[in-house]
């Protein structure tokens, strides 16, 4: 579970500039609730370019509905070009980094120079953000990037709070870490698994996770082959019968362990972000543009308060034990602090088998509210029924629970459960709400 | 005649780096463990002096790897160790982290420059991109394939290209300590009192994993002080089709001599010497001779497949 707060930065301040929301949006509609329930900033996936190929990426014309509602909230959108493209891929990058510069997006997370001195050339007005692939852990390596003509930097997840304090000190440039989520157990983008088990091309949006899944451990039992013979002796002798002296599998594990595994628990830094404020963070980015739609919201809306409760007053700030209960029911893995105090152990891995499913999941959207009667209208987004518990979450974290009691259909027919997607249902709700509340339950009830 | 390709190979020893100069390696990479990635062995900065001695004797020539991913902390000793490297006379370093370029132009503004990126190494606008930061070389990742190598060069053609064409190749690398983090949870499990930290997980322990649907493919695993390495189950051999990349004129070849013994890397290193020199002296009835991959074959390792690698695969994404 996480770690409880550990003062090793007492004393040291970079600035206090109001630090940046930045979430991901996996299309339109995770989009419009990003930043509703509170992201200063989305990013998202396009058609091409990107390192989530499996993803409902954007089209131009959505990327143009998304900057327009982003803009009535003062937000911005960014989009990942963050693959490391190949020959082939080169051919393009010009025309689709040129109609993200007209779409109206702020920014592009890039790895690849490639990407970054195209974007430089022909979208000037697109800013360039180096992705967390370049694994950058230095701060010669972000001044090197600032100088590069980059206004921003993501961090690799392997750096300490301690040694973000340090770039900050040398180099003035904006610094984006990732506070939540699921995370690469490799140095991002060294690694090369989904390539070597499935053909699939990790760096250019293929991976197929591989390091989530079990393995067996083992040791060679069997000599170096330099320590049997020298080179005379093997140009004359059948040197593959060499190979048979000694064991060649030995298991390292009992029947009864749990296998080997690389995956990771996932990141969460909301008992601590007081402390990534203070050594000057710019942007708060939260992963996840293959989560839910309540996944982002729930996450969104609690890291809102938090900076916004923090930044208010920052010498009586404590951390409300609510937010974390919040998180909690998006969590669909245990939760750690990654790199940021210290190197994960075995504490920070999965070995167990996982449990995939968050606690609580997306049961109805509020479309509207009728004061006088106390009667909502609520988008069907997974099945519910009369006698259930639900909870109502808002943006500002307003928040209540109740026992759903009877539902009607649009027409005004009596309905004894909530069963088709999207479909539109009346019921009374114990508290007001408005368009764009959310209501969830617990999972498998 | 064409113009000559070099021959490089990795060596972790004095003896090692003679043997292979023997073998008929044209360039040697060496390196500390500290600034250099996944190397078969240590070669400290007076230990380096005596390589590039040894190597200008016999006209080879001697790379160092400073290749890591660098932390704040490494940066305060990173010039010091690049000016002594210079000072060394190493023909040239190996570099991924930008710092290094930084700290070069700084500090050993005559060391030239090999940019190798590991995976991240794929394009030929990226490389041009480093050319122009300084770098003279390219090392192209292990993932493209034939046509991709080939074109690559053909677009630089004032950039050196090397290509990786035998041995195993890095595929997964973390900061975490992966093997003893699983070490101490089966400890934890089994309420067992043993020592994690002094078990050996050191590449000359021989660790592998093998996952459930892959009986047959054995996943070397090691730590050190840069984290965990997974390393590929096959190994690339290119010998057979050597003249393809000879053709394309890539300018370095590179035997990985990475967790092998000397015996295997020596045979290695002669198999594909005879296949260049036989090229280069006459490409136009160059033909492949078989012994030079039975020569391989007799040592390698009959649990690890020699394989063409990404050379000839179509990978989707």
């Amino acid at each position: 579970m996480l770690t409880s707060e550990r003062p090793v930065l007492k004393g040291k301040r970079n600035r206090l500039d109001k630090p940046e929301l930045l979430a991901p949006a996996g299309n339109l509609e995770k989009l419009k609730f990003a930043i509703h329930y509170g992201a200063d900033a989305v990013y998202i996936g396009g058609q091409k370019y990107g390192l989530r190929s499996n993803a409902d990426n954007f089209s131009f014309e959505e990327m143009r509905e998304g900057v327009e509602f982003a803009k009535k909230y003062g937000a911005k959108v960014f989009v990942a070009t963050n693959i490391y493209a190949h020959n082939e891929d080169i051919e393009g990058i010009e025309e689709y980094l040129r109609n993200l510069e007209e779409v109206g997006i702020s920014a592009i997370i890039a790895a690849d120079p490639v990407i970054i001195e195209t974007a430089q050339r022909v979208a000037p007005r697109l800013e360039v953000h180096v992705s967390t692939q370049q694994s950058i852990m230095n701060w010669q390596t972000v001044k090197f990037w600032k100088e590069e003509g980059a206004p921003r930097v993501v961090l690799a997840r392997e750096t300490s709070l301690q040694e973000i304090y340090e770039m900050k000190q040398h180099v003035d440039i904006e610094i984006e870490a990732f506070i939540h989520g699921a995370m690469c157990s490799s140095y991002s983008g060294r690694c090369v698994l989904s390539n070597h088990f499935t053909d699939r091309d990790s760096n250019r949006g293929g991976c197929c996770q591989s390091c989530r899944w079990k393995y067996d451990l083992f040791e060679d039992g069997r000599p170096d082959l330099d320590e049997i013979m020298s080179e005379e002796e093997a140009a004359q002798h059948p040197v593959l019968e060499q190979f048979k002296v000694g064991i060649t599998q030995l298991p390292l594990f009992k029947q009864e362990d749990n296998q080997f595994s690389m995956g990771s628990k996932d990141l969460c830094m909301i008992e601590h972000l007081p402390d990534l404020i203070e050594v000057g963070v710019d942007s708060f980015k939260i992963e996840g543009r293959m989560k839910s739609i309540h996944y982002v919201a729930t996450v969104v809306n609690v890291y809102r308060q938090v900076i916004d409760s923090y930044m208010a007053d920052p010498e009586n700030y404590v951390l409300k034990p609510e937010w974390i209960e919040e998180i909690n029911k998006a969590a669909n893995r245990p939760l750690n602090t990654g790199f940021f105090y210290d190197t994960p152990d075995h504490e920070d891995h999965i070995y167990e088998p996982e449990e995939k499913a968050a606690p609580y999941d997306f049961a109805g959207l509020v479309l509207d509210y009728e004061a006088e009667t106390g009667m909502a209208t609520i988008q069907q987004r997974n099945h519910f029924k009369p006698g259930q518990v639900v909870e109502f979450f808002g943006p500002n974290g307003t928040f209540f629970k109740q026992t759903v009691e009877e539902i009607w259909d649009e027409s005004g027919v009596l309905l004894d459960a909530a069963r088709h997607p999207l479909q539109r249902i009346r019921m009374k709700v114990e508290q007001p709400v408005q368009y764009f509340d959310m209501m969830r339950k617990k999972n498998g009830k | 005649m064409s113009k000559k390709p070099e021959l490089l190979v990795t060596a972790g020893s004095i003896p090692q780096l003679q043997k292979f100069i023997a073998a008929g390696a044209d360039a040697v990479i060496i390196g500390e463990q500290k600034y250099g990635m996944r190397l078969p062995g240590e070669f400290k900065i007076e230990n380096i002096r005596e390589a590039v001695s040894i190597a200008k004797q016999a006209g080879v020539k001697i790379y160092v790897a400073v290749n890591n991913i660098m932390d704040n902390q490494l940066l305060e000793e990173l010039p010091a160790y690049l000016a002594e490297v210079q000072q060394a006379g190493a023909d040239a370093i190996v570099f991924g982290d930008p710092s290094v370029l930084m700290i070069v132009r700084e500090a050993a503004p005559d060391l030239k420059l090999h940019w190798n990126a590991e995976m991240t190494s794929t394009n030929y606008r990226t490389a041009a991109y480093w050319a122009k930061r300084g770098a003279k070389r390219i090392v192209a990742a292990r993932e493209l394939n034939m046509e991709q190598v080939i074109e690559m060069k053909e677009h630089l053609p004032n950039m050196e290209v090397e290509v990786q064409v035998h041995g195993m190749t890095n595929i997964y690398h973390s900061k975490r300590n992966l093997v003893k983090s699983y070490m101490s949870h089966q400890n934890e499990r089994n309420h067992a009192s043993e020592d994690v930290h002094s078990q050996d997980v050191s590449k000359d322990r021989g660790l592998f994993l093998i996952e459930q649907e892959r009986q047959d493919e054995k996943y070397p695993i090691y730590e050190d002080i840069n984290g965990t390495h997974i390393m590929s189950s096959d190994d690339i051999c290119m010998i057979e089709n050597i003249h393809e990349l000879l053709e394309g004129q890539i300018d370095s070849l590179k035997i990985e001599g990475l967790m092998k013994s000397d015996v295997y890397n020596e045979t290695a290193i002669r198999a594909y010497r005879q296949a260049i020199d036989a090229y280069i002296a006459d490409p136009e009835n160059y033909t492949f001779q078989d012994e030079w991959l039975e020569a391989i074959q007799q040592v390698q390792d009959p649990e690890r497949e020699l394989t063409f690698g990404f050379f000839f695969k179509e990978q989707v994404y």
